[in-house]
Formats: C-alpha cells, structure tokens, sequence
C-alpha cells in the first residue's frame, strides 16, 4: 500500500515495520512528531516522553541492553544535553538494535543555533545513515537496527527539518517480529564502563570503526549514479534531490551512509569524472574527510555554509555562467508588514510579559512559546541561550553584578524547560545563597512544539493517567522559601507579587498559572469581549499586549476584537484605562 | 518528459492552509503522481505567516518550489498573496481568498498593511489573479470552514485535478458529517474558475 508520509511519519513507521519495541524521545522541532506517531503502534510499541534529552537516552539504553529494539528521537540541539551518555554507550556497545534520531534544523526555523550533527557520528565513533525522502528514512530505520545488532554499536540516523517534515509517497509493509534478543544477561566487562574495562572496550571500537568502513564501501544505500563525466557530485541527505533536479545529466555518488567514508568508492569515482563537487548542507563533513585523504574535491569554495540550501543556490554554485537573472518582483515585498509568530489569543503568558515591560525588568530567557516574549510590543526578554539556561544566567548576572542588579532582574521559564533542565539551577540558587526571583510560567503543557504531555500534566505519551510534579512542593524542597502562585490573567497581582519578589533579597519561586488554551483535552469557558466605541478614545494601550485579536477599525478610529480570534482573557480589557473594552 | 507542477500554499496560522495543501497532495496520490509536500511546522502559534509547497508529476526531487516557478499560488490572505507573488511563474495564477489579516506588527512598525491590496494584485497580475469571496460563499453555504474548499475547487479546476480524486480526497480528510457540506463548497469553487 502507498502512503503519503512526513520523515517523522515513516521513521516510526519504519520502527513498527523492523520489530521495533521502545521509543523515547524528548519533543523538540523537527522531531516531535516521530514520537506522536509512535502512540499508533502502542499494541507493539513502548512510547514514552522523558523529562530530557539525556534521560531519554539513557532509557534508551537500558532498554537495548534488555535485548529490545530501540529508537531514540530528539532534534539536534537535544543531541548535547543527551551527548554525555551517548560517547560512552558507543564504547559498552548495545544488545537490541538502537537508532538515535537527530532530526537537524538547517535554517533555524525553530531553533537557536543550526550546528550539524553529522560531527556526533565522528565524535562518538558511530555509524551514520542519512535518508533523502520519507521512504528511505523508513528503510533506513531498519537497515540502522541490523547494523547496530550485526556491528553491536548504536547508529545515528541524521535527518534535517526538509526531510522531517516534507511528505513523499511511501510503499508501507507488514511488521516483522525481532524479538530474539530480549532479555538481560549480566556482562559486567560489557555494561560497566568503569576504567578498566573501558580501557578494553576502547580497541574494540577502533576495530569496529575499521569494519564499518569496510561495509561502507560495499552498502547499496552508497551508490554511484553514473552519468555524463563533466560533472560529477558526492552528495548525502536532501541535498542529493537538490543536485538530481539542479543537474539531471551529472554523475553522482550518493551516500546513504556518510560516516565512516567509502574512501575508495569516493577515489574510484573522482578518477571517473572530469570536476568533482560536494554538495552539502551546513558543515563541510564529508568534505573534510575527502580532502584528507588528497583527493581534489570542490565544496564550500562556491556551496554556503549558512542556512538550507535549495536547488538554485546549487545550480548557481556550480555553473554561475549560465544562470538566467532573476525574475522581477511585481510586488514591493518591503512595503509590506512582516507576519512573525505570535503568542495566541489567551496566551497565559501575554500578561507576564506586559508586566515584566512595565516593570523594566532585565529577563532572563528560555526555551518555549514564552521566547516571543522578546517581540515587541511585550520586548521583555533580555537572554535565550538554551534548554534551562535561565536561571544560571540570572545567577550569573547576580554574581557580576551584585544584589542591586539582582532586583532589577528575572528568570523565566516554562513549566517543561523547568522539568528538563531547570531544577538544577534553581538548586544552584539556593545552594549559593542568590537572591536570585525565578517565573515559572505553568501552561501545563509543552506547548512550542506542538502540546505534549510532560511529568506536570497528569498523562503520559500513550494517553495514561499519571502523577503529576507539583511544582511548589518541588522548589520547596529545594529550599526555596518563598514560592507564591498568581493567576497569570490578574495583571495587577502579577505585577504587586513580581515586584515584592523581585525585591526580596532571597531566592523566590513565582509560579504563573493557567493552562495553554490549545490544550485539546480541555475545556475552556470560552468568553468574548467586545470595545464599546463610545468609550473608546483610540489611545493603543490595548494594541500593547501584543494579541492577534485586538486590531484598529477599518478607519483606524477606534480600538476592535476580532470576535472570532477572542477567548475572554481580559488581558487587553485590564489596560484599558477607560474601560471601554466590556465582556459581549 | 517529466514535467513538475508546482503550487504554493501561503496563508496564516490557524487559517488551514496545512490542511487544504493535505487534501491536495493526498487527491494527487490518488491520480497516480509522484508527490512532495513541504512545509515547516511544529509551532503552535496562531498568526504567523505559514507556507507549504507542494510538487507533483512522475518524479520529483526537491521538495522545495523556486522563486518564479509555480503554478499556481494559493493564498488565504491577501498580503500573503503578494509577499510570495515572486514565486509566481510567466502564465501562472494566483487564487487568493478576499481576506484582510491585519499583523499586530503594524500598530509598531513603519510598515502599514496596504489600503487596497487586491486592487494592487489585480493591477500586477491582471487575469491571471483570481479573487474569491471564499468566506461569503462559505457563509451562504452555513459554515465558514467550508470556505477552504470553495478555494481548493478553484485550484484543483485550474490545475485539472480530477473531480473524483479531489472528491475522495476531501472525503478522506474532513469528519463524516461535514462531507456533503464540503462538496457542495467544492462544486461552488470549481464554477468560479470558469
């Protein structure tokens, strides 16, 4: 049967169809969606969310030593949280097949830095297999898990945000059962890396790095597609549909497995062509390596280091001379208004950030919807970094600059960014004796990448009822004493409570409630306001909350809800200082 | 020859341009075409500008429509239509909704959003732009999330996707009680691409 499936879509298929048993990931774009597309096999599948990238991992790993075919998801950036235990799995090796899923984000649609994570392959000394459509990230799901059973190493599989989330026609199959391995057999010379024994393991790996070599250069998923001699492109991932449409007659050599390198495939196909190129995206990866070895190769001489690549940046690299000038614009895109992402209407979070702006507040950021705090008109957002880096930068900031500064300042960060990697800080805090005010901003969600369950919502991944972290009661036991709760709708207990803790002298929790109105199995008692225009004098303060549903009249006279966009909030009628804005 | 036909879904979030470009890639299946459907999501955020781009023919390679290449451009709104109108090619059309999304960005910016914007797509693209009061339509019909549809007739007319994949598509993708419904907004889409 043929399917139109996303990258995410046939990576968990292809997990169902090779016997595949447990999946764990952390939600993180572009991967999210390879975990919520799990839950479907739940008769055959164990899906669970954990609180982080390197827990996740480490789940991971226990489950492959249980003898379980394993997949692990997160997108790159997830990929260092989780970097500890991976360089060291690759050492004790695995039992049932495992795959990690680093799903790149070339382009940084949703992400804060684009690094490529072909370098973890290297770095860990694992195998790597990049997929150039849906139906090959299927098939290489189960190619990964025979080599990682055949060769006892876990392998990376590598997709970028083109192939996660780009649909293609896929042939699906029946599941084939791989069950043979489960069970755990005590092998402490094998599971526990302590020196000794990983000083044994070490050699191992270096053998295993040279017989993954040797399948390289015989694997079919690297294959020559021999053409006319002018041209000719070693090429891996989207990139290889890139250089297919750019330049149909070229030679190309195109890996499925770019790590380690089929050197002498690539040396046997570089005497075969007249010019040879690298097309890649981000970092020379491959490149590098083929320069090593002596071979003249051209590559980020005239391809972009920065950003996506597309097929006419390609065809423009690699024959500038005959590309016709570009097509001219019959419309001024610059005398237009730019669209960025917003906070929804009845964001829980819109009223902090107005509060925060009043208050002049210096705000230490993190991860999440929350992030768009820093577009005006809220511009309250001072530092993103990384998952949870909040509140070390805000203790850092203290420890710069002193308490006076410290009063002037907070970290804010959502309930999951606080699970995955904010307790510590907050920890550090205390321990440290800041005087440090940290927001957690409770939507009972992990809302940026699409609402998944996390340990404060009360389910899991498959959809079960669980216990949930009770926040207050966790920062308490950390030792912070004064930990207060604020509706995040109540703009003037945000700002009396904000204001009060931000004075303290002590480490405070302030936790701003109030769930993500995209929460689909919630009810919200949805309300509508309305400008009475009569109040109204025009003055904007309304249009400062920022909200998609509060906009000027037609003749730009009067302040306007957008009836169908409003969820009651009152967050925009709180600031109207005439009170014109009136529930309908 | 392989020839690949491009159109590009433009619109905002919460719009339903994913899914109207879902409906289209899976009623191309149905016709037998190689299909690639490429867009970025992943926020939940209402109000951004969203795209997807969506290629078909017996075999495509990039996911990715270049600039002065579609076919067609598929718009819900009418600032969108013309932020992406360069990806417009020679003879293509636009199909835009009659629909004005004002940004919060320009109660803050220099930029305004434009007085009369379809007049301005007319002017540049004359009868290769169709404006469709996909909403009005909609309204008449008694659901304004028909108004997706009334749009999709219009393109899959002009793009000469069968009736019967289209219809199967639409029947595939919308909950049971909404079907007749929809096909009716099909039909009403179709008549108005002449």
């Amino acid at each position: 049967m043929k399917k139109l499936l996303s990258g995410n879509e046939a990576v968990a298929r292809g997990f169902y169809e090779n016997g595949g048993r447990v999946a764990v990931a952390y939600p993180g774009t572009p991967s999210t969606e390879i975990l919520e597309n799990m839950v479907q096999y739940k008769e055959k599948i164990n899906s669970q969310w954990s609180p982080n990238e390197k827990v996740a991992l480490e789940v991971g790993i226990g489950s492959s030593f249980g003898g379980a075919r394993t997949l692990v998801a997160m997108k790159h950036v997830g990929v260092n949280v989780a970097a500890d235990p991976l360089l060291t799995v690759t050492y004790s090796g695995i039992k049932g097949g495992f795959v990690l899923v680093s799903a790149d984000d070339p382009g940084m649609h949703s992400s804060q830095n684009e690094q490529d994570n072909r370098y973890y392959a290297k770095f860990a000394k694992m195998p790597l297999l990049e997929p150039s459509d849906s139906g090959e990230a299927k098939d290489f799901v189960g190619l990964a898990l025979e080599i990682s059973e055949k060769y006892d190493t876990p392998v990376l599989l590598r997709t970028t945000t083109r192939i996660s989330h780009t649909k293609t026609v896929v042939e699906l199959k029946e599941r084939e059962e791989h069950d043979g391995l489960l069970g755990f057999e005590k092998n402490p010379s094998k599971y526990v890396m302590v020196p000794a024994n990983a000083r044994k393991r070490h050699p191992t790996v270096e053998e295993r790095s040279i017989k993954l070599t040797e399948l390289a250069e015989t694997i079919d998923v690297n294959r020559v597609e021999m053409n006319k001699k002018e041209i000719g492109v070693i090429t891996s991932g989207i990139a290889y549909q890139y250089v297919k449409e750019a330049f149909p007659e070229a030679s190309v050599l195109k890996l499925g497995m770019s790590f380690p390198l089929p050197i002498n495939k690539i040396r046997a196909f570089a005497e075969a062509v007249e010019t040879l190129y690298v097309v890649e995206e981000l970092e020379p990866f491959i490149e590098e390596m083929i320069k090593a070895e002596g071979i003249p190769v051209i590559g980020k001489e005239v391809i972009p280091r920065c950003g996506e690549l597309n097929v006419e940046i390609v065809r423009r690299a690699l024959s500038p001379e005959k590309e016709e000038p570009l097509t001219t614009e019959k419309v001024d895109e610059k005398s237009l208004p730019s669209r960025p992402p917003v906070l929804c209407p009845g964001c829980p979070h819109r009223g902090v950030f107005y509060t925060l702006n009043k208050l002049k507040a210096v705000v230490t950021g993190d991860i999440g919807c929350y992030t768009l705090g820093v577009q005006p008109p809220l511009s309250a957002m001072d530092s993103t970094i990384a998952m949870g880096a909040s509140i070390g930068v805000n203790i850092g900031l203290e420890k710069a600059l002193g308490i006076d500064f410290s009063r002037q300042s907070v970290a804010v960060i959502g309930d999951s960014t606080f699970m995955h990697s904010g307790v510590t800080g907050l920890m550090d805090a205390v321990y440290n004796k800041g005087s440090n005010t940290i927001l957690i901003l409770d939507n009972r969600i992990t809302a940026m990448t699409g609402r998944q369950e996390n340990p404060g919502t009360g389910y899991t991944l498959m959809g079960e009822e669980t216990r949930e972290v009770d926040l207050e009661a966790l920062a308490r036991a950390i030792g912070v004493e004064h930990v207060r709760k604020v509706d995040s709708y109540d703009l003037k207990a945000l700002k009396d409570v904000i204001r009060e803790e931000m004075d303290r002298p002590e480490v405070s929790v302030v936790i701003t409630y109030n769930p993500c109105m995209l929460i689909r199995r919630k009810k919200f008692d949805i309300k509508k306001y309305r400008v009475n225009e009569d109040k109204c004098i025009n003055c904007g303060i309304c249009l400062k909350v920022g909200c998609p549903a509060v906009v000027k009249n037609e003749d730009e006279t009067k302040s306007h809800i957008v009836e169908s966009l409003c969820t009651g909030c009152s967050v925009c009628a709180q600031v109207c200082p005439k009170d014109a804005i009136e529930l309908v | 020859m392989n020839e690949v036909k491009n159109i590009l879904l433009v619109g905002v979030g919460g719009q339903g341009v994913l899914t109207a470009s879902e409906i289209l890639s899976e009623a191309l299946m149905l016709e037998g075409f190689d299909v690639k459907k490429a867009e970025v999501h992943g926020m939940s955020q209402r109000g951004g500008s969203v795209n997807s781009h969506l290629r078909y023919g017996q075999k495509v390679y990039s996911p990715l429509i270049e600039e002065g290449k579609a076919d067609i451009i598929f718009s819900f709104e009418l600032v969108e239509a013309m932020r992406f109108s360069k990806y417009l090619k020679e003879g293509g059309f636009i199909v835009c909704s009659n629909e004005k999304i004002v940004p919060n960005s320009v109660y803050f910016g220099t930029v305004k959003y434009p007085k009369d914007p379809a007049a301005v797509l007319k002017e540049a693209f004359g009868k290769s732009f169709y404006l469709i009061d996909a909403v009005k339509i909609a309204e008449e019909l008694g659901n304004i999330r028909f108004a997706n549809v009334v749009l999709l007739g219009t393109v899959s007319h002009l793009m000469k996707i069968s009736d019967k994949s289209m219809k199967d598509a639409i029947g595939n993708m919308v909950p049971e009680k909404t079907v007749e419904g929809n096909l009716k907004a099909f039909q009403r889409g179709k008549e108005l691409a002449g």
